[in-house]
């Protein structure tokens, strides 16, 4: 037979060492369920509350073994030195960008002082070094998709390291994230499934 | 038709190295007369400051979108008729056609040629 007396004490007690909620608790409180009721569970009800007793074993375990991993280190450390590689490379491939850029304007700038074929060989040229410079929007506009990468999974693991965390931690600084409410920032594609010119000039024709 | 290539062009992209390649190639095909911005809210400050024949944008910008900067110069009564390119690596059916529903005039998309390039200018300016 149910002793109501003893189960609120039983909780309260629980509540004092868990102020606030906890996955351990939950393994506590079925003990403690358990233990009041005394004889006037059925089988099946026994074995349901058995597996939720597991159930907050297992998640008990879970989160000494995110703690074991140490998972804050990849916020503390690993992400922002890898997106720091990342605007690093940026940063470089636009300084030689611009020294490349710059060549070319100076060989654009000799085109007037030649005649015929060398002015048109030099402007030829030049152009096509402009259009592979173009690799360094491509590139860095890539490189700002593994960054917002990066910095997702930063979040995730914030929130993990939160919930399953000892204590209070340092959170994740808060990153801005740009709005796409309507999906269409979404930067260069892979070469296989990207639209050439050509379908993109078929496609706007198709508007006429 | 013959093109006044003394107009004024905007160039529009948050990447110095493409403003600069634009620049470039703008100048091989006689067009002098451009200046930069590095996002929409800087370009729409500029193109109701002074008086473009053309805008060459980048999309993926912030604050302002290239989408959304097309947007409010075809709200714009004194900008809605300009000619505005889009030159950019969104490359997906739904952007061009947001694109196109927003009112571009051409679309090009990066990487791209100096031979694109030309050709949808003449194209774009040949209806102005």
């Amino acid at each position: 037979m149910l002793d109501p007396a003893q189960l609120p004490q039983r909780l309260a007690a629980l509540r004092e060492n868990y102020p606030a909620s906890n996955p351990d608790m939950v393994a506590d409180v079925v003990r403690a369920i358990l233990g009041t009721m005394r004889g006037d569970l059925t089988a099946q009800d026994a074995s349901l509350l058995a597996e939720v007793e597991e159930l907050a074993h297992t998640v008990a375990t879970a989160r000494a073994e995110i703690a074991a991993l140490q998972a804050d280190d990849i916020n503390a450390s690993h992400i922002p030195s890898a997106t720091d590689e990342l605007d690093a490379i940026v940063e470089h491939t636009a300084e030689a960008t611009n020294i490349i850029l710059e060549c070319c304007e100076t060989l654009d700038a000799l085109g007037p002082t030649l005649t015929g074929e060398a002015a048109q060989a030099v402007q030829d040229v030049t152009t096509r070094v402009y259009e592979a410079c173009g690799f360094q929007d491509i590139t860095g506009q890539r490189i700002t998709k593994v960054v917002a990468t990066l910095q997702a999974i930063e979040r995730k693991v914030a929130q993990i390291v939160e919930v399953f965390g000892r204590g209070a931690r340092e959170t994740a600084p808060s990153v801005a994230v740009t709005e796409d409410a309507d999906g269409l920032l979404n930067g260069p594609q892979m070469p296989a499934s990207a639209m050439g010119q050509s379908d993109i000039d078929a496609l706007l024709a198709s508007f006429d | 038709m013959t093109i006044d290539k003394s107009m004024n062009v905007l160039i529009v992209d948050d990447y110095k190295t493409m403003l600069r390649i634009i620049r470039n190639l703008l100048k091989q095909i006689d067009f002098n007369n451009v200046e930069e911005a590095c996002d929409g809210t800087d370009a729409l400050v500029k193109l109701r400051a002074g008086n473009f024949g053309l805008v060459i944008s980048d999309w993926n910008m912030a604050p302002m979108t290239g989408l959304e900067l097309l947007q409010e110069v075809r709200q714009d009564p004194r900008l809605k008729t300009l000619p505005f390119i889009m030159i950019t690596a969104e490359s997906k059916t739904e952007n061009v056609v947001a694109a196109k529903q927003a009112g571009v005039s051409n679309y090009i998309v990066k990487p791209f040629n100096a031979e694109t390039l030309r050709g949808k200018i003449e194209k774009v300016l040949a209806h102005a």
